[in-house]
Parts: C-alpha cells; structure tokens; sequence
C-alpha cells in the first residue's frame, strides 16, 4: 500500500536558528526553503538521502491558535513535544566527536545497545536527536 | 520571536535534566544542576518541579531505578554490583527503594528476561518507573 515516509516533521521556534543547527552545524541539506506566503516550508535532509525530507515548522497561527502554539512551544522546550530524529551512521564514536566539537548539546555518550552503537543529542529547541551505527538494518 | 520566559525556564531546565540521565550515578550536585541551568540554587528545585511536576531528587531516584531495571534484565550482573553501578551505596536502601517503585526484589524482577531491541531513548523513558500516581512513592524511603 505504501512505499515510503517521504517526509516527516519537527516543530521548531525559530526557523533561522534551525537551519543554521540542522544545516551548519549536523551537515545536514536543505531539501526546500521556499515562502509560501502562509508559511516558510523548510526541509532538510541527510545529503545523498533527498527521498526522507524532515520539516522544521515553526508553531503558529493560522495552523493553530495562539494559545495552542504557545502549550506547543512550552512542550517542545522542556523535550515533551515528541518530536525525534533517528540518524545513522557508519561510525558513531567519531560522528559524536565531530559534533560535540561544534557544540552539539549531547545527552549520553556513544554506547553499544543490542541494536548498534548509538548516542544522544538535543537540537536548540529541546527536540531529542538519536545517532546510531547500526548492527544491521530495519531496527 | 524571541524566546517567552517559560521557554527559556524550559529549556535550561531539560539541559540539567538530561545531566542527570547522563550521569545518573553519581550524587545529585544541585549547585552544578543550578548552574548549568543558570538558575541560583536555592531556586533550582522548584522551576524543576513547576517544570517537570517532580523534584530533582524523585527524578535521579526514577532513572536511577530505571537502570537497574535494565541492567537486571539485560545483564548478568550481581545485585550489588548494579547496586553500585546505578549511584546507590547501600545495598539495603537500594533494595527497599527498588522494592517500594517496582514491587518486586532486584532478583524477582530479573527473571523477566530482556526487553525488545528499540532505540534506547523510548526504552529510558517507558521503563522508568512512573512518579505521577501510579508508583508508591510515598512508601520509598
């Protein structure tokens, strides 16, 4: 019935700040960055990997009301707004060790789980960010 | 759009709490907590608590009792030695504690056996044990 997730989302406060976390600072690509006029539509995505878009929203009217943006952006900032990225890599230890260099906030440390080596880190708004080198695909 | 202040809070908040999942085995440092947080001390706690609905303590305690429970299940290791290795001196209030959240002994719960292989950030958060009602937590010492 389906054949892939072409694009999935993150809310983010501040569109800028998350184009210069997710493209400066992961190296990540932007896929699209285009004024509608109703919204900025912003995608990134892994460079090589255009098919898995991630859309950094920003919360907001008209989308929702003020008051439901707001309960939002407070979620998202205190890491309860369930937005995560799940990344792969072929060598997590030395991906951790470019990213603490430019300042990723990191929440643990490379470890080996049952499924690969993986780690964690925050992006600027509180949304979590999962790096694994994977054993072996589709976990 | 700058930042709303309860934003901010927010933020600086999660910062020290993902400290203490970080390192959940060494002693609770709420003057380093505070600081990473750039909130004095002596009001460290309770933006936590307004912010998360727990203090830092019952947090460390959660997540604390949350890895012994993995490393129970997953592992061979002794009792004692995940006693030490989740940040508890004692093996005896370790066992109480673990006992009053979970409801069952350290080697009760082990016979479980391993759970399913997911990332390991959902394994933390849906294995801890919860502080919201459902947990004696007034029984824990």
């Amino acid at each position: 019935m389906f054949n892939t997730i072409s694009r999935s989302q993150l809310y983010v406060l501040d569109q800028d700040a998350a184009l210069a976390f997710y493209r400066d600072t992961l190296g990540m690509q932007v896929a699209a960055d285009v004024d509608l006029g109703f919204m900025r539509w912003l995608t990134v995505c892994v460079p090589g990997d255009p098919a898995h878009e991630i859309l950094l929203e920003k919360p907001g009217p008209p989308s929702m009301d003020e008051h439901t943006a707001t309960q939002v952006r407070e979620l998202l900032t205190k890491g309860a707004a369930g937005g995560s990225l799940f990344l792969t890599t072929d060598d997590a230890r030395a991906t951790f060790e470019t990213l603490r260099a430019r300042g990723v906030e990191m929440t643990d440390e490379p470890t080996e789980r049952p499924y690969g080596i993986d780690f964690g880190a925050r992006d600027p708004f509180g949304n979590a960010i999962r790096i694994g080198q994977m054993f072996s695909t589709g976990s | 759009m700058p930042w709303s202040p309860t934003e901010d809070s927010n933020r600086r908040m999660l910062r020290a709490r993902d400290a203490m999942d970080r390192d959940f085995a060494r002693p609770l440092d709420v003057a380093s907590l505070a600081a990473l947080a750039c909130v004095a001390e002596s009001t460290f706690i309770r933006s936590f608590r307004a912010t998360f609905g727990e203090t830092p303590h019952r947090y460390l305690q959660r997540r604390r009792i949350e890895r012994a429970m993995h490393l129970l299940r997953t592992t061979d290791t002794t009792v004692t030695d995940v006693c030490m290795a989740c940040g508890f001196s004692s093996l005896g209030t370790f066992s109480r504690t673990f006992h009053a959240i979970v409801g069952s002994s350290p080697s009760e719960f082990r016979g479980q056996g391993a759970p399913p292989d997911v990332p390991t950030c959902f394994v933390r958060a849906w294995t801890r044990p919860s502080s919201f009602g459902e947990a004696p937590a007034a029984s824990v010492p």
